[in-house]
């Protein structure tokens, strides 16, 4: 298939696949990261994960309304404040959703994941309800659409660079907070032992409680920013849930960089096969591979080693 | 002695109501939909077993439904695909999505499913096969909990995509249709709706009363023993992960009996049955009902499909909240579902009456209570 | 069974409908029978339908809940209007319209559910419904075991025809094949590339686009052809492989919520459509809602109907159909051809003298229908529509503009020879 192509085609071909790659890497690590810590550092199977992260995408569309109406303005600037409000409205879902239910179901992981497809079908109803049944297009600033010309035949996307940029920020974020603060040594030490978590005087339902607020916040996040390449409606999230679900399970659950390293090995394989062989099978033969790899390894590619 | 008093008990009654109570009083319309709502009933008794008793968690089990659905399907497809049906297709004899599909000759694997015997062998036995392969390669690795119900959702996912994929084969999204007749019987009359309603309730009926036997025997003691302390149990010397394969593929054989019947009751097979969606809601059945009961899976199947359907003949707009609500309120209060409430409020009150009663008579004897069911 | 909101909107509309009555298309199908003043029922429903002296009952089936509620909101809509307009005009043999609305839930078992209870239950005596090809293939089995009568709105793949369907929409070479003569003459288009979600519509309409543009276009080649899961997000593979291979024309048939991540990143990718011709047949003007203007501006769509459709017929139907749901509700090729079905119905009963399935069927060959937003449409011995094909040019504020349109109907052919 290559035959016709000068070596420079060939070569600027394959810079922009593998920026594809980067692209794709870029998403799928966000789209995890909030799971990672809601299901890798909980416990708690979220199956409203992709509800939550519709959640940010419709508040990023009425952020824009609110912006073309009333301060047009100041559109070009409108996503990031967009991207703060759905931090905060998911996060603050998630705060009453920990409140309500999930604080209940710490000793039963698995009804957690009931409990939240119940929800999940709650929240796409009531998205249905509130926002209509048609998917929304969310309107962005011109600046964010197109591409920049690197070379005459290597263009780079802009909304791809900021979703890698976006990405970037928040896993140092989550890993500074996790990893440095000292909020982050009690939610690992809550997560390691909950009991004497409780007995050395760490508040551990607060830190369930905004743990798992944190979580659906940077799904909100996520939500907002994929406005920009997929679309928003009530059961949109749904698409996202198998993939999430894999890549954190991939990486371990309870490890950072095992999320990072499994989005990154993940989305490879599955950008590099698109380009070989056709959508469909390119997704068939990347699932296989990881269930096929997680029955060989099934703790994952990276493990804590915890005393059970 | 298979079943304590209480249990031949709630079996009788179940039995009258599925055999005698609801042909009774439903047209056969809603028969009809009683009898598809019951196929899920095995899938959800599946269930019970491996996750209740055995607790392995399966987001999976569709699979096994639509696998053994699918083996019945082919079977129907090819008959209703006799060379005269099918004439005005440029390959007679084969069924008509191949010929859309430019598939000039029968594909190896329809093959079998050109004889009865065997086709009633594969409803079970591919569930069991893959089944078997899965829990192998994840039981022997000491998989469990929640890794093992994302990996079978992932399963779930890819045999969805390549169905959907592989139109050609398996009819695509639109699945394996227009099913009408068995061995020359016309499957879609009244008449044999109410047979097959039949059929469907004994099958039932049969699978309920291996799982009691499953129960009672000394695997379904040393499966509640894993459930609780795996450790314990591999350490007095239980090759721990051969009861789980084992009870993994004799949930799926029992859901592929649901799938077949399916088939042959609606007419049809979906690959939506494979997907992630029904296989959530076949746990969600068992969870209703409860999942350490074995008849509270059927009662579970019945009261969540009567609701959805009533719900959305009702308020078809807002059914969705109803049937969440049922799901939260269902795992928040009820964790151990209708059998839960049955088992704390219900018997006592029962119990309370009863031994009113033999207070009156002192030579009347008391229902003799099993443990918890 | 519409909500309260909904009820409030259409009696108000009713009201309205009632004292304008002679704006309305509908005039012009005014009924031979004043309403109360019909043939005995007895006389017009020999089979046991619901038919009362001043009612009859006819099914809405579609999904409301799940994915595809986004796609099928617009034939309710539409279906819903049609019948408010056809009691305002006096009904059909002097009767009203009663609907029955039934939730497919996205789910095509579901579908066949309650297709049977609409026939066997509630006895309607046509259903409107259905949307997707797996849900028809779902329901079609039952239409024809218990005789009932299904207006079908969706541009399909074809390979079908039954008594108990009447296609409303464009079967596949109607669509296509148009279509590519155009694209082939007016852009000289010699190299394509198909693109489709993973099913059977999309895969049926690509071989058939294969066949026409190997077979019947000069030069014609297909440089390549891709599958996509449904719901799948991620195009930038594919792009790039666009862009090595260079085609002519993009031939893109995505559907659902892929149609969204499609077309944003085609644009994000730098991929100009004012250089690279893409047509599509799958993106309607409600499908641009969700995906955007800007980022969908200058592709063209093979279709029969556009809401710019410059007509007496098409600006009424507008008019009203916004009156009815919203200023910003935007009509597509499906919503129009669901409008269609109960007045093709109506039509068909009138001409029959009679509710009864057999004798509506048997009908509905030849009905021709003057008032159709698209234009004038023929009821074809298939029970396929004839209909014009046109190409619209997508503009930024979400509409189209048509910029060809075939000069007579293009005839239905469910089973072309030379395509299968």
């Amino acid at each position: 298939m290559f035959a016709d192509y000068s070596m420079a085609e060939l070569g600027s071909i394959f810079v922009m696949q593998g920026f594809a790659g980067l692209i794709l890497f870029s998403v799928f690590l966000l789209m995890a990261l909030g799971l990672a810590i809601i299901f890798g550092q909980m416990g708690v199977i979220n199956m409203a994960h992709g509800e939550f992260m519709i959640l940010g995408a419709y508040v990023t569309y009425f952020t824009s309304q609110l912006f073309l109406n009333y301060i047009p303005s100041l559109f070009s600037i409108y996503f990031f404040l967009a991207m703060i409000l759905a931090f905060i409205a998911s996060g603050a879902l998630g705060m009453f959703v920990e409140w309500a239910m999930i604080r209940h179901l710490y000793k039963r992981p698995l009804d957690t994941l009931l409990a939240t497809w119940g929800l999940s079908l709650i929240l796409q109803q009531l998205y249905r309800s509130f926002f209509g049944a048609r998917e929304v297009g969310v309107e962005l600033p011109e600046w964010m659409m197109g591409s920049i010309p690197l070379t005459d035949t290597v263009e780079v996307q802009i909304n791809g660079l900021f979703v890698m940029g976006l990405t970037l920020a928040i896993t140092i974020a989550v890993a500074v907070l996790m990893y440095k603060s000292s909020w982050g040594k009690q939610v690992r030490a809550v997560v390691q032992n909950r009991v004497m978590a409780g007995a050395v005087g760490i508040n551990t339902e607060r830190v369930d409680r905004y743990t798992f607020a944190l979580g659906c916040g940077i799904a909100g996040v996520a939500g907002s920013a994929f406005t920009m390449i997929g679309s928003t409606g009530p059961t949109a999230g749904q698409l996202y849930i198998v993939d999430t679900f894999l890549v954190v399970v991939f990486g371990g659950a309870a490890s950072l960089l095992g999320t990072i390293a499994s989005a990154f090995t993940i989305s490879q394989a599955q950008s590099t096969m698109e380009f070989f062989l056709s959508g469909s099978m390119a997704k068939v033969i990347t699932l296989l591979g990881v269930v096929g790899i997680l029955m060989l390894r099934p703790q994952g590619l990276f493990t804590l080693k915890v005393r059970r | 002695m298979i079943l304590s008093r209480k249990e031949l008990l709630g079996l009788t009654i179940l039995a009258t109501l599925i055999l005698v109570i609801l042909p009774l009083s439903l047209d056969i319309f809603r028969l009809n939909l009683v009898g598809k709502y019951l196929t899920y009933a095995f899938v959800a008794l599946g269930l019970v077993l491996c996750w209740g008793y055995g607790g392995i968690l399966s987001l999976g089990q569709g699979i096994f439904f639509g696998l053994g659905g699918y083996c019945m399907a082919m079977f129907l497809k090819l008959e209703a695909s006799s060379v005269e049906n099918t004439k005005i297709q440029s390959t007679p004899g084969i069924p008509d999505f191949m010929d859309w599909n430019q598939i000039t000759a029968l594909p190896w694997f329809w093959e079998p499913f050109r004889s009865l015997p065997l086709t009633l062998i594969l409803v079970i036995l591919v569930p069991v096969a893959l089944a078997f392969i899965l829990g192998f390669a994840m039981f022997t690795r000491r998989v469990g909990g929640t890794y093992f119900a994302i990996i079978t959702q992932a399963v779930a996912a890819i045999l969805t995509i390549l169905i959907v994929g592989q139109q050609g084969y398996t009819g695509g999204i639109n699945g394996i249709t227009d099913l009408r007749t068995l061995l020359g019987w016309d499957i879609r009359t009244d008449n044999a709706k109410l047979i097959l309603y039949f059929v469907n309730g004994l099958l039932l009926i049969g699978c309920l009363l291996l799982a009691f036997f499953v129960k009672h025997s000394k695997f379904g003691r040393i499966l509640v023993a894993m459930r609780d302390k795996e450790d314990r149990v591999r350490f007095s010397g239980y090759n721990v992960s051969n009861f789980k394969i084992f009870v993994f593929c004799l949930a799926a054989a029992i859901s592929g009996i649901g799938g077949a019947m399916f088939a042959l009751q609606v007419g049809f097979m979906s690959p939506s049955f494979v997907g992630i969606v029904p296989s959530i809601e076949m746990v969600i059945y068992t969870a209703v009902g409860g999942r350490l009961s074995i008849l509270g899976a059927v009662y579970g199947t019945l009261l969540v499909n009567w609701a959805k359907t009533s719900f959305s003949e009702t308020f078809p707009e807002l059914w969705l909240l109803g049937l969440g609500g049922l799901f939260i309120a269902v795992v928040l209060a009820f964790p151990n579902g209708l059998a839960g409430i049955y088992g704390s409020y219900i018997e006592p009150a029962i119990k309370r009456f009863l031994r009113k009663k033999s207070d009156l008579m002192p030579s009347g004897t008391l229902p003799q209570g099993s443990p918890a069911e | 069974m519409a909500d309260e909101t909904e009820r409030g909107l259409e009696s108000s509309l009713r009201r309205k409908l009632l004292m304008g009555m002679a704006a309305i298309p509908a005039i012009a199908l005014m009924p031979k029978f004043a309403l109360g003043a019909g043939p005995a029922t007895a006389e017009v429903n020999t089979t046991g339908l619901a038919v009362t002296d001043d009612e009859v009952t006819v099914g809405i089936l579609h999904s409301i809940t799940g994915t595809m509620a986004i796609s099928e909101t617009g034939s309710v809509q539409a279906e819903k209007l049609a019948i408010e307009q056809i009691n305002a005009a006096g009904g059909v043999l002097g009767r009203k319209i009663k609907f029955i609305q039934e939730d497919g839930a996205s789910d095509w078992p579901t579908f066949a559910e309650k297709a049977k209870k609409l026939l066997v239950n509630d006895k309607c005596a046509s259903v409107m419904g259905c949307w997707t090809s797996a849900s028809r293939k779902a329901v079609l089995p039952v239409f024809e075991q218990y005789n009932g009568m299904l207006y079908y709105p969706t541009f399909y793949e074809g390979l079908e025809q039954s008594k108990n369907v009447i296609y409303t929409g464009q079967e596949a070479t109607q669509q296509i094949i148009a279509g590519l003569d155009w694209v082939n003459k007016e852009k000289s288009a010699k190299t394509f590339y198909l693109l489709g979600s993973d099913y059977i519509w999309p895969r049926t309409s690509n071989k058939i686009a294969r066949k026409h543009i190997e077979n019947h276009l000069e030069g014609g080649e297909v440089v390549g052809e891709e599958y996509f899961p449904l719901g799948h997000t991620q195009f930038n593979s594919v792009i790039n492989k666009i862009k090595l291979k260079k085609p002519d024309v993009i031939y893109a048939i995505i559907v659902g919520g892929s149609n969204v991540a499609f077309y944003k990143q085609l644009k994000a990718a730098g991929i100009d459509m004012s250089k690279q011709t893409l047509l599509t047949i799958s993106v309607t003007e409600d499908e641009i809602d969700g995906i955007g203007g800007d980022n969908i501006a200058g592709a063209y769509a093979c279709m029969k109907y556009f809401q710019s459709l410059d007509n007496e017929n098409n600006k009424e139907f507008v008019t009203e159909f916004k009156k009815m749901w919203g200023e910003k509700t935007v009509i597509g090729d499906v919503t129009q051809a669901a409008y269609l079905g109960p007045f093709l119905w109506k039509l068909a009963v009138e001409k029959a003298g009679s509710f009864d399935v057999d004798k509506v069927a048997a009908a509905s060959p030849g009905i021709e229908f003057t008032k159709a937003p698209e234009g004038y449409v023929k009821i074809h011995e298939n029970h396929h529509l004839w209909s014009k094909t046109r190409v619209g040019l997508a503009q930024a504020d979400g509409q189209y503009k048509v910029v060809f349109e075939t000069a007579d109907l293009v005839e239905p052919d469910p089973f072309p020879e030379g395509y299968q």
